[in-house]
């Protein structure tokens, strides 16, 4: 698979700080992908993110996304125009009292001419299911769809890549299953790639690759049935591991014979039955 | 109460005045002011009257939506009033006293000119969205920009004010909540305790501000955002037909008016 997106030997340090926020990351991204990035506050996962679309740029090493460089000032536009970044707090990144008008903005600022910027607009609502809502004011709308007109106003730049930064932080439960079925939906039936950083460990679940950071350091990265299975590891970051997963964990520990990783709980059941027949 | 603010609100709609270009309801805002200034009597007051009336119900505004925006101005209203009845010279109501029939008169116009000064200027924001006001502000001023001055800029500023008021507003609503729920007094105590207990709300509103501000900049920077230059607007606006009978309707009314005053009805 081509990877869109590449990281060598990234290094970054605030300015004014002494510790450095991320030590030596490298990573590759394929297309079409969802990748989930889970850590704790202060892991990096966020400074990572804004790497993606060139709003910090590495003190050392090099980010290359769809083969430019983020740290080429001239090629800032199109950095961006291919990673579209949604951020944590729905309300500090809507931009216009329509919404409608919101996710114009972008295509707007990137030139386009009037008559695709509709295609483009009414298009990116239907995929994030807010069509029905386009003339509403953004502040009467709940935390899930705000979010969701922010993903929307993302889509309308026709990006290659989806950065998603704590998206469901601020929302409730039925806010964060709407992001998420949402986003899951874009990357299976648009091919889009999908970066998904969050907090909560049952996001990453119904991702193709999971991340863990800490410290500024990648400390876990591979298919999320894999990467849970460690629980030492994710406990040892502090993280939780889906409830299946410390079962089949823990009857292992006490001498259960039982092969493979179990992330649902059709799929525990499955395995525990294997291992009884035996 | 703080939910009562109406400060630009916008109420969509399919009418005739909300389809108007924003250019020409600017255009005839400053029309219709000036035209206010030119009544000085009863038929002419009684004139504007019925024509604000008339926009009103060509706009589908509902009457409760424009007393709304009117409470807030209450006190000046009444207090305008009040001056005019006691410093207008004329015939004493009761001989003696200071009221005179002349100025309760003046008091009654001058109340009327500020509602409907307030009402003119509310059927221009409840009818046009935010982005095409500004939009419609930033093509009049277009011939500012040879002098330099920063219109785009700063038109995109005024349209993140207007988007940020009912943030700001919900935000207000609950750090007042937070501060009440800690003990704090708005409502009791002299004028100079009440506008110091505002200061723990003041405080953690602007540190918000910022950090939303912060945010929002570099949202926009994510979504290409990169200033006017070579900018494109999803929504173009176009003069119609309707435009031009506007414009020209609104200069006869300017016209009429000023005959009016001069003839002194």
């Amino acid at each position: 698979m081509e990877a869109v997106v590449k990281i060598e030997n990234l290094h970054f340090c605030y300015p004014g700080d002494e510790a450095e926020s991320l030590c030596g990351i490298d990573l590759e991204i394929e297309k079409g992908s969802f990748v989930a990035v889970l850590g704790h506050n202060g892991s990096g996962k966020s400074t990572l993110a804004k790497h993606l679309n060139a709003i910090l740029v590495p003190t050392e090493g090099k980010v290359t996304v769809f083969g430019i460089d983020t740290a080429d000032e001239d090629q800032l536009i199109q950095v961006r125009r291919n990673v579209g970044m949604v951020f944590q707090n729905p309300d500090n990144q809507i931009v216009a009292n329509v919404v409608e008008d919101d996710v114009a903005f972008a295509p707007e600022n990137l030139g386009v001419e009037p008559s695709e910027i509709r295609r483009r607009v009414d298009g990116a609502l239907k995929q994030v299911g807010m069509y029905e809502l386009k003339m509403h004011a953004p502040h009467l709308l709940s935390g899930g769809q705000k979010q969701r007109v922010a993903i929307a106003g993302v889509i309308a730049m026709e990006p290659g890549v989806i950065v998603l930064d704590e998206p469901t932080a601020m929302l409730d439960p039925q806010g964060r299953r709407e992001v998420v079925a949402t986003v899951t939906r874009l990357c299976r039936e648009k091919g889009m790639t999908v970066v998904f950083i969050t907090h909560h460990m049952d996001e990453c679940v119904g991702a193709d690759r999971l991340i863990v950071m800490s410290g500024g350091r990648v400390v876990a990265d591979g298919k999320p049935a894999e990467v849970f299975a460690d629980v030492e590891l994710m406990e040892l970051e502090g993280l939780s591991v889906p409830e299946t997963t410390r079962l089949v964990h823990d009857l292992r520990q006490a001498g259960a014979d039982i092969k493979g990783e179990a992330l649902d709980t059709e799929a525990c059941a499955k395995l525990i039955a294997e291992a009884l027949k035996h | 109460m703080l939910k009562d603010i109406t400060l630009g609100q916008y109420f969509p709609g399919e009418t005739v005045v909300h389809k108007l270009d924003p250019r020409t309801k600017l255009i005839l805002v400053v029309v219709y002011i000036i035209s206010l200034f030119q009544a000085t009597n009863w038929i002419s007051y009684a004139f504007i009257t019925l024509l604000t009336a008339l926009c009103l119900k060509l706009s589908h505004i509902r009457a409760r939506n424009i007393f709304k925006g009117l409470k807030p101005m209450l006190f000046i209203i009444l207090l305008t009033a009040v001056l005019n009845i006691f410093y207008t010279t004329g015939t004493p109501i009761i001989p003696g006293w200071p009221i005179t029939w002349e100025g309760i008169a003046r008091a009654i116009q001058m109340m009327l000119r500020i509602c409907l000064l307030i009402t003119g200027t509310f059927l221009l924001t409840y009818t046009t969205s935010p982005i095409s006001l500004t939009d419609g502000l930033e093509k009049l001023m277009n011939p500012l920009k040879k002098l330099r001055l920063p219109v785009h800029e700063m038109t995109i500023m005024l349209s993140m004010a207007l988007r940020f008021i009912p943030t700001l507003v919900e935000e207000t609503d609950k750090i007042m909540s937070a501060q009440k729920a800690r003990g704090a007094d708005f409502e009791t105590g002299s004028l100079v305790d009440r506008a110091k207990a505002m200061l723990p709300i003041l405080v953690p509103l602007f540190v918000s501000a910022f950090r939303r501000a912060d945010e929002l900049a570099v949202a926009m920077e994510s979504r290409c955002y990169h200033g006017g230059e070579g900018r494109t607007r999803m929504k173009k606006l176009k003069f119609a037909a309707r435009d031009i009978f506007a414009l020209i309707l609104g200069a006869a009314v300017l016209a009429l008016m000023m005959f009016m005053k001069k003839l002194g009805i």
